[in-house]
């Protein structure tokens, strides 16, 4: 198993560790709840250095990832901006979600999840054979993220000199950096933010920085809810190569046009969206007291309509909400089944929170 | 971690309380509640249902998990803590007092003597980490 920069921090800090992708990491600090809260109230930070960043450059890099990513890396025009994509299979089943940044003409950058980064390794490198693209991962980098409604404020005045102003100036999935810091307002949280990128010996010194400051120390527990509320899939859970972004949610993430761009997998979901997406991922809300959770089959009567891919206690909401996979004519409301009970589930708006708020549908 | 002397201990982290009437009160051990962290839920047993020791009677569930609650020995459900239905958190802030998860009219009360003790559960507790 390895460790992350961060791993004596970790362990410092009480930090309770498991595996995870490969890595030992931090579940949580002692409360998830609280490490929950404090993202949503004010700051906190994680470790995520288990996630994988790979660089592409070359004359033919951006030809290369718009053949690979169904959204197209061509919309963006400004260095430094940044998209979520998916990269698919020929048949349009999704092998990983992903951010990339555009650095600049025919060099960009992407941060792919830890689980899977062997087998997205192994596809750049498959499907790269008739492009002049060079990949190169960058293994020594640490990642941190700093989430919150105060995490931009205390988090830049932190940084090196050289990007404190330009860090505070950035617009959403904005990036800037300098030597190899590398900050982006990127997250998984439903916060405002940074993700950043950053050599490893400089880790250490900056996650003890932002401690000091007051920012809350947070494990993969609270990054797992925090997502969930904010309405953002988990590759591995809301979907695999047996989904397609079209029964994911993400149709939002593919660049039909222009029509002569020949993505891998077009050609499976333009059939897919002729046919009728057969089943939608779609936002419940446990209305009495339980906790919705991954595995729970829905039912309409006595029709199995469905099956729950991710499912919590909201510490924002306070009852519990979940992702689930249903019969694209059965997304509506419907009954769970929680051990020997059928209980009553409200569809709603996969984004539960945002900005620390509940979504208006959901309350 | 607080392993108070008067208690029997279960394999699976209930703690057992043999009141002077005969009846017992179970709960989950100071060990237990740290592990799973926040409580969220309880589902509390069905009052006046026989159960067979060992069987899966209730459910605590943390944010992140959901765990079975298992009869330190057989008999009958006798009494449910109402209290954790609005405020579950009471395993976690007092797991031995306010946190009793429900009470049972042991069939034979001998059983009870086959659990560990503390210094047993200790034991127990410190081979498995």
């Amino acid at each position: 198993m390895k460790n992350t920069p961060l791993y004596q921090q970790h362990v410092h800090a009480g930090g309770k560790l498991v595996e995870f992708g490969g890595w030992q990491l931090p579940i949580h600090y002692g409360s998830l709840v609280d490490e929950h809260l404090a993202v949503r109230s004010a700051a906190g930070v994680f470790d995520v250095s288990h996630m994988t960043i790979v660089d592409f450059s070359g004359p033919d890099a951006k030809d290369y990832l718009r053949r690979v990513l169904c959204n197209d890396v061509a919309t963006l025009n400004e260095p430094g901006t940044a998209m979520y994509s998916c990269m698919l299979n020929q048949q349009g089943g999704i092998i990983d979600d992903l951010i990339v940044y555009f650095i600049e003409d025919n060099s960009y950058r992407m941060v792919v999840n830890a689980a899977t980064r062997e087998k997205d390794l192994a596809w750049f490198s498959n499907q790269s054979a008739n492009f002049d693209v060079q990949i190169t991962e960058q293994p020594d980098l640490a990642m941190i993220a700093v989430q919150g409604p105060e995490a931009i404020a205390i988090a830049s005045e932190l940084l090196p000199k050289a990007l404190e102003q330009s860090a505070v100036e950035l617009g959403r999935f904005q990036s800037v950096w300098n030597n190899q810091w590398f900050v982006a307002t990127t997250g998984y949280t439903g916060e405002a933010g940074y993700e950043i990128a950053l050599p490893a010996d400089d880790a250490p010194a900056f996650w003890e920085s932002l401690l000091k400051a007051g920012v809350k120390a947070c494990g993969l527990g609270a990054r797992d809810t925090l997502r969930l509320e904010a309405g953002m899939n988990l590759y591995g859970t809301d979907m695999t190569e047996k989904d397609t972004p079209l029964s994911s949610g993400l149709a939002w993430t593919v660049a039909w046009q222009p029509e002569d761009r020949n993505f891998i997998g077009r050609g499976a979901l333009t059939e897919q969206r002729a046919a009728g997406v057969s089943h939608k991922l779609v936002g419940y809300v446990l209305e009495g007291k339980g906790v919705l959770r991954s595995g729970q089959l829905l039912f309409k009567g006595e029709e199995e309509i469905g099956i729950i891919t991710s499912g919590t206690f909201s510490p924002t909401l306070k009852q519990s909400v979940a992702f689930a996979r249903v019969k694209s004519e059965f997304a509506a409301d419907c009954e769970v089944q929680i051990r020997k009970n059928r209980l009553p589930v409200r569809c709603v708006s996969r984004v539960f929170v945002r900005n620390g708020q509940p979504a208006p549908a959901v309350v | 971690m607080n392993v108070p002397e008067d208690l029997r201990y279960t394999q699976s982290h209930e703690w057992v309380r043999l009141e002077d009437d005969g009846t017992v009160v179970i709960g989950i051990t100071d060990h237990a509640q740290e592990q799973l962290g926040d409580l969220v839920f309880v589902e509390t047993p069905e009052i006046d249902s026989e159960v067979e020791s060992e069987a899966a009677v209730a459910v605590v569930e943390s944010v992140k998990a959901a765990s079975d609650i298992y009869a330190p020995v057989a008999g009958s459900i006798i009494d449910a803590n109402a209290d954790l239905a609005d405020e579950p958190e009471l395993v976690n802030t007092d797991p031995y007092g306010k946190g009793w998860l429900y009470k049972m009219n042991p069939t034979d009360a001998t059983e009870i003597e086959q659990l560990f003790d503390a210094e047993s559960y200790k034991g127990f507790v410190s081979e498995q980490a």
